[in-house]
């Protein structure tokens, strides 16, 4: 025998999962949306989701090389590809380009890879980078083009997005509810809104296929989604021309995609079944009362950091049902 | 279909010699017998060196009663008493017998006729068994008679047989149900004697629908036994999942055990040999060893003699195929690798599987993800990626009260982890250590 | 003008109720502290390795002033200047006390000793060693992680990536024992620094017999028993099949290195032997090391 015996403990086996399965599974995930925005937004997505995606890999590079200084780079795990996409979808598709170079700069340098990078970050990276620029270009951050202008990107027509509609009933305008889309155009997406998050129908599909992957558990996206239907469905029965109906709620912004691709991101979402649940409807509660109470017409971003926040103490505290522990209670 | 209820991964299977009838392996020239083949105190020897044994000869007693008589497993002389390199690679003592011709104890039956019928009292059942040195032979070598004996306070109801299996490549307790059915059976009857039960159940995962057809069958002819088909799941040959699959009880934490939820559970390799011991006075010195791998040429089941070194099985296996890369006693998620081939076959040598060097190496670590994978995976219910970072850290005591001595070692965690973190390597020692911390604070009491 | 009042009042009761509080509270929960605990801790060296055997400087601090004598109590750190102004402090007679320093006792190097199998599983000593003997014949000798290396505190030991065996820099170490707590196989011993720096020790810790240690490795210790007929003042004993010098006995006549017929023992810091006499390979790469 030519070789040296390998002698390790067991398991001698492995069922070839890795972390870059699992990333390129969620990009996979993220095509039908992406799809979706090109057709909608044209020309303006491309630039903005291709932007976002090449500065967030060439900072982690960066990072990684030159202030780090670690040997072996990760940029080809997918995780930040990842990033970046979830950040030019949580962008208006006329973004210029130095500004979403700057939310890359804040998603990376500062979600990800000052806490030490991959699996370290107790923030979703995309959502720092977000809300940064939310709170710093606000003008540019909630002017939503319409969609179907193709070939413009910059210098396109903006309009009131269903969001903005929903916020003005809250504050009293009666009319304002009448003028939403159907809820059939919300579903597929014919609506204005950030670039990634306006059809419905294209996330589901994502979702569906992670989990027919495996790649995520159900209990995060449908705790979240029922808990918003459940809760705006309450508001709405006690006062429909105030509140928008449920269907509306789910249809519309930042829930589907917040829902389905960034409160499960792996890093920064708890580790039961019972504390995603937890964490889940506590993000479903916390995106309602911003909605309709808040400041702001979108309240996902930040009900899904706020949450993150607490997802140590929520792992802390729900600890998986020991085997055995049943039959003592 | 029944499996147990938390956790639990899908392993592929890979059972290349089920198809493979049970061949009688030749004599070793020489046999090697270490004096720890259980767990418990090591026995001690009573022969010396020159001394003249036969097949069945008493070579050394038992240390404890946690302990286990040795069997010569050949004729021959005694060459010396000196040290082997173990599994782990460690030396420990062992008897050496070079071997001469093939004679048996005269007191042994070696007709195949079936004996149905035991007039024994159940303490005269126990005693033979412990007499004959049958441990569990599924792996973990537990002297069968001391799970006999119930500690007081605690009442067995039942019997549960493991024909699971769930370790893949292996096929040694498929092959002994499909060939040694009724001898099964009669050994389960023992057992629930010894015991004072009433009722077995027979749990069999049902990727072997041969032996559960087969055993179900000849199983209607023994009142009390029933064979329960189960869904395919690792690590469902654990005892304690396996009481949680058949009977929907679930064993509390350490220090709790079997006993404690009513269950005496037993391997279909121990029931054979509480068969052959009870019935044809026949002490455990062989036992079948599945010999597998994807490069092996001919990948099959063995009735070894214990002491024939590993060398031998590989060899009549096809021989040991030139990128071996990794050599493990046992199946590939609990097993051992081995540090040399002439390691001799023991009470708990269930398989020998081979692996070729790409196979065999671990992929590179990467950082955990915190994707609560190994969360799902664990069947104990416990957090591996916690415990592995505690561990690593040296933080005892938080190690200790995260549950580390209820952890099964089934390998799950490691299995599914998508950095491929080593988490078992550090949980292993987490819970050696917190064991350590424990067994020193229960002395001071 | 009412409004300013109001404001300069209530934070004023504020104040004068949280003072009266933290006043009630420092008396009635005041624990008295021998002032010289403090003091003694701060002439420490504060790295809280525990080399003394108390948990950290403080501990140690507590325990000098409680026994009221320094028998038998040594900061390996700060060694013998450290104990002079802690005796000081205390009044007291400072115990002189040898220095000491660890020794790595495994000479394995992978040219001594062939490498058998690979290990491909964590990076620790510890855990290597749970897992089986090792990559080599030998289940005694250094198995060349690292995990004393990453538990000293002063940076006194490093990996020879050529030998594979952790060599101890001897003006760093002080011999806190860290390393050798951290050693699961118990190679690295603390001996007492010697004259001139001047050590011979045993290199190594294997108990086979010396026929197995032979074939696993080329400089073990096979129990012959040779150096203990040879030593003139008794300072060797051999328990199973392994040599031990006492360095309480052993006069530093090197009798013993030149008798052994494995190389296995070794004397550091001597100038060359006269040139007829052989010259060990281990002596002068070992004198190379440590300076």
């Amino acid at each position: 025998m030519a070789n040296k015996l390998i002698v390790s403990l067991s398991p001698h086996v492995h069922n070839n999962d890795s972390v870059q399965r699992n990333m390129y599974g969620v990009l996979i995930a993220l095509i039908p949306a992406l799809l979706v925005s090109l057709i909608y937004f044209g020309v303006g997505a491309a630039i903005v989701t291709l932007t976002s995606v090449v500065a967030c890999v060439f900072f982690e590079w960066a990072i990684t090389k030159f202030i780090l200084k670690r040997e072996k780079n990760t940029i080809l795990d997918g995780s930040a590809i990842i990033t970046g996409v979830l950040l030019a979808f949580n962008v208006p598709s006329n973004l210029p380009v130095w500004i979403i170079i700057i939310g890359a700069l804040v998603a990376i340098g500062i979600g990800k890879m000052t806490f030490g990078g991959l699996g370290c970050n107790p923030f979703n990276p995309a959502l720092v980078g977000r809300v940064f620029l939310l709170i710093s270009f606000p003008v540019q951050m909630t002017s939503w083009p319409k969609i179907g202008q193709l070939t413009s990107y910059i210098d396109a027509e903006t309009a009131a997005t269903p969001l903005s509609l929903m916020k003005q009933a809250v504050h009293g305008d009666t009319s304002a509810l009448e003028q939403l889309p159907s809820a059939f155009e919300l579903f597929i997406g014919a609506n204005g809104g950030s670039l990634g998050e306006v059809s419905a129908l294209a996330l589901l599909i994502g979702l569906v296929y992670m989990l027919w992957r495996r790649i995520i558990t159900w209990h995060i996206p449908v705790s979240i989604l029922a808990t918003v239907f459940i809760f705006a469905g309450l508001m709405h029965l006690a006062d429909p021309v105030m509140y928008a109906s449920p269907v509306v709620h789910l249809f519309t912004g930042g829930l589907m995609l917040g829902a389905i691709f960034m409160a499960t991101d792996y890093v920064t979402s708890p580790m039961t079944h019972k504390g995603m649940i937890i964490y889940g409807v506590c993000i479903g509660f916390l995106t309602v009362v911003i909605r309709n109470f808040g400041a702001y017409p979108e309240g996902m971003s930040f009900a899904i950091l706020i949450m993150n926040a607490f997802t140590p103490l929520i792992n802390n505290y729900c600890k998986p049902k020991r085997f055995g522990e049943g039959k003592k209670k | 279909m029944k499996t147990f209820r938390i956790g639990g991964v899908h392993p592929a299977e890979n059972k290349l010699s089920a198809g493979k009838a049970i061949q009688t392996l030749g004599l070793p020239k020489q046999a090697v017998f270490p004096l720890s083949q259980h767990i418990g105190a090591p026995a001690i020897a009573v022969v010396k060196r020159g001394d003249m044994v036969k097949v069945g000869t008493k070579i050394a007693e038992a240390g404890g009663f946690v302990s286990a008589p040795i069997y010569s497993s050949v004729s021959g002389k005694v060459s010396k008493i000196d040290t082997v390199v173990d599994a782990s690679g460690y030396r420990k003592p062992a008897i050496y017998i070079d071997v001469e011709g093939d004679e048996w104890e005269d007191s042994i039956d070696r007709t195949t006729d079936l004996v149905r019928e035991c007039s024994l009292s159940p303490e005269e059942i126990v005693a033979k068994i412990k007499e004959a040195g049958v441990v569990g032979m599924g792996g973990a070598c537990f002297p069968t008679h001391v799970k006999l004996c119930p500690p007081p306070g605690a009442k067995a109801e039942c019997v549960i047989i493991n024909g699971v299996e769930c370790e893949p490549y292996l096929t040694a307790d498929h092959r002994l149900m499909l060939e040694k059915t009724e001898e099964i059976l009669v050994g389960v009857t023992l057992l629930m004697k010894a015991v004072k039960v009433t009722k077995a159940y027979i749990g069999i995962e049902s990727n072997k629908p041969d032996a559960i057809k087969c055993m179900t069958e000849k199983a209607q002819a023994y009142p009390g036994i029933e064979v329960v088909p189960l869904k395919v799941k690792y690590p469902q040959g654990g005892e304690k999942q396996l009481i949680d699959a058949v009977i929907r009880r679930q064993v509390p934490a350490p220090p709790a055990i079997p006993i404690n939820v009513g269950a005496v559970v037993q391997n279909v390799g121990t029931a054979f040999a509480v068969y052959e011991a009870v019935m044809k006075n026949k002490p455990l010195f062989e036992r079948i060893v599945t010999v597998t791998g994807k490069s092996l040429k001919n990948p099959s089941n063995f009735l070894t003699r214990m002491g024939t070194p590993m060398s031998q099985l590989i060899e009549a296996a096809g021989g040991m195929p030139e990128d071996t890369g990794k050599l493990i006693g046992g199946g590939p998620m609990m097993g051992k690798a081995l540090v040399s081939a002439e390691v001799p076959i023991c009470k708990g040598s269930s398989g020998v599987l081979l692996m070729n060097d790409k196979e065999a190496s671990r992929a590179e670590v990467q950082p955990c993800i915190r994707c609560a994978k190994c969360v799902s995976a664990c069947p104990m219910g416990l957090e591996p990626f916690l415990l592995a970072t505690l561990s690593a850290h040296r933080e005892w005591e938080r190690v200790e009260k995260e549950d580390v001595m209820s952890c099964i070692e089934c390998g799950s965690c490691q299995f599914t982890c998508p950095s491929h973190r080593p988490m078992l390597d550090y949980i292993r020692q987490g819970k050696g250590t917190v064991g350590g911390i424990i067994r020193a604070r229960n002395a001071k009491k | 003008m009412n409004l300013i009042l109001v404001a300069v009042l209530s934070l004023g009761a504020i104040g004068l109720i949280s003072a009266v509080v933290l006043f009630v509270a420092s008396k009635k929960f005041a624990v008295y502290e021998d002032p010289r605990i403090g003091r003694v801790a701060e002439v420490l060296p504060q790295a809280n390795c525990g080399g003394c055997g108390y948990p950290g400087c403080s501990g140690f601090a507590e325990a000098c002033v409680k026994a009221g004598s320094l028998d038998g109590k040594l900061c390996p750190v700060g060694g013998q200047a450290v104990m002079t102004r802690v005796a000081a402090i205390l009044g007291l007679e400072a115990v002189a006390t040898e220095p000491k320093v660890a020794v790595v006792r495994c000479n394995g190097s992978c040219e001594h000793r062939p490498r058998m199998t690979r290990y491909d599983g964590v990076p620790s000593c510890a855990i290597a060693h749970a897992t089986y003997g090792g990559e080599t014949g030998c289940t005694f000798g250094c198995l060349g992680c690292g995990d004393c290396v990453s538990a000293c505190q002063f940076g006194a030991i490093r990996m020879n990536p050529e030998t594979g065996l952790p060599e101890v820099d001897a003006n760093a170490c002080t011999a806190c024992g860290a390393c050798v707590k951290a050693c699961p196989r118990h190679i690295i011993e603390i001996r007492p620094k010697g004259k001139n720096e001047r050590r011979v020790y045993v290199s190594c810790v294997n108990k086979d017999k010396g026929a197995v240690t032979r074939k696993a490795c080329e400089v073990g210790c096979i129990g012959c028993g040779k150096c203990v007929k040879v030593c003139p003042f008794e300072a060797i004993t051999l328990t199973d099949n392994l040599a031990y010098i006492d360095p309480a006995k052993c006069k530093l006549c090197r009798k013993c290195e030149q008798e052994c017929p494995q190389g296995a023992i070794i004397a550091v810091n001597f100038p060359p032997r006269k040139p007829k006499a052989e010259v060990p390979v281990e002596e002068t790469k070992m004198e190379v090391e440590s300076k």
